[in-house]
């Protein structure tokens, strides 16, 4: 029989047994207390999700009307202008970093590429939620096609309007999370980030980057942009948002 | 004379900060989006089943969600070492308190905190992806949503009466230093 002090003795080597066997796959906290609570959410529901089970998906008829659109619903960037003029044919999405076959995948090669077409919530952090059908390469399949390497463990987004943001692996391989081309059975449609957006069911509507520009997939977070992850960490928004 | 244990204040007042953390960053986040619905979704093109006469700002979600689950964790964790404490030491004893307290203690206990917890799970959604269920328990998102807004307002009713309460019956001072004067 394990004596009480015993017990009490392994709790810390246990505890730092799972630290060390977690340290690399958690989150910064830059010693904040809130990134701290944060990156405690973030583990818990990886124990939970630990399945990778999907979010709902609805029937076409629970399709809401007139889907939000917020934040930047037309980028002015003078690229973005000349390629939605000639409707997208010009357009390429640059993935580099931690693949064997970097890539500029047009739209054409893309829509060519295994789909998915889902229709599922979308969660705002404001607290409003409406319901719409994505249709998509799985990023998971694209990553597939340009040969991640096995050191991968991050993939960073950025967009026309300058937003940028990152997932991990867990996240950006499963399977409804998608480089979303069309909306409601049509095209993208421009105000929702036409050519090309990102959907990440299982978090916040904010990771969800419309108007996508390039993708990096990368080991480390802390050498890109500011090192925070993500532009929402500058506006206090965190970069883990499952909430 | 009777005492409260040094455990019993240091949760109780651990559990007021939090609470009062959680209300304050309740209101930072809502003050984004401050109309309810009842269903699945809801946005500006819905019908509201009502909108609080607030100034929208949309510049508090950030600390706001930060705050609100920093406190819950730290209330959840508290409440833990609250209740194996009080299940090992026999705290949890009825006969000094009156029907109504009694009553009062139990529903917040057995409903308003666990409706509340439970609603703003359903908020969540990589917990909701684990637990479908509980879409279906509260009717849909925002349903779950405006639910916990009564539930959380009604946790906050109790507090102005218990707070009313133990300054009227003079017990305050009973949470701080552990002396309860018993006639």
């Amino acid at each position: 029989m394990i004596s009480r002090r015993k017990m009490i003795a392994s709790i810390p080597a246990a505890g730092s047994l799972l630290l060390t066997a977690c340290k690399d796959s958690l989150p910064p906290t830059y010693g904040s207390l809130f990134d701290l609570s944060n990156t405690v959410t973030f583990a818990s529901h990886r124990v939970l999700l630990r399945n990778q089970p999907l979010v709902r998906e609805f029937a076409r008829d629970r399709i809401t009307k007139n889907f939000p659109a917020i934040n930047e619903t037309n980028p002015k960037d003078d690229r973005y202008q000349h390629l939605l003029a000639g409707a997208f044919a010009e357009w390429r999405l640059p993935i580099a970093g931690l693949v064997s076959r970097p890539a500029e995948l047009s739209l054409d090669t893309l829509k060519r590429l295994p789909s998915r077409t889902q229709v599922t919530q979308h969660n705002c952090e404001q607290g409003w939620s409406a319901i719409a059908e994505w249709t998509g390469v799985p990023l998971g399949r694209v990553l597939q096609e340009v040969g991640m390497s096995l050191h991968a463990r991050y993939v960073v987004f950025h967009t026309v309007d300058g937003w940028w943001d990152s997932l991990d692996m867990f996240d950006a391989l499963h399977p409804q999370t998608l480089l979303a081309y069309g909306m409601n059975g049509g095209e993208l449609p421009v105000r929702h980030g036409a050519p090309v957006r990102l959907r990440v069911e299982r978090q916040l509507g904010y990771k969800s980057l419309k108007f996508l520009s390039r993708i990096d997939v990368t080991d480390r977070l802390d050498d890109v942009e500011d090192g925070t992850g993500a532009v929402g960490a500058a506006y206090g928004y965190s970069w883990y948002a499952g909430i | 004379m009777t005492r409260h244990s040094v455990l019993v204040r240091a949760t109780h007042w651990i559990n007021f900060l939090s609470f009062l953390a959680l209300a304050v960053s309740g209101v930072a986040i809502l003050l984004a989006h401050p109309r309810f619905y009842w269903g699945e979704t809801g946005y500006f093109d819905t019908p509201a089943a009502f909108e609080l006469p607030l100034r929208v700002n949309l510049d508090q979600t950030g600390w706001g969600r930060d705050l609100h689950f920093l406190a819950a964790w730290i209330a959840v964790v508290n409440g833990i070492i609250y209740v194996a404490w009080g299940l090992l030491s026999r705290h949890f004893r009825y006969r000094d308190y009156k029907v109504l307290q009694r009553l009062a203690y139990l529903s917040v206990l057995f409903g308003l905190l666990p409706v509340t917890i439970l609603t703003g799970l359903t908020l969540s959604p990589a917990v909701t992806a684990a637990y479908p269920v509980l879409f279906t328990m509260f009717g849909g998102r925002q349903s779950a949503r405006t639910i916990h807004f009564f539930a959380a307002d009604l946790l906050v009713l109790f507090l102005i009466v218990h707070v009313t309460m133990t300054i009227r019956e003079g017990l305050v001072n009973s949470m701080i230093t552990g002396v309860v004067e018993t006639e």
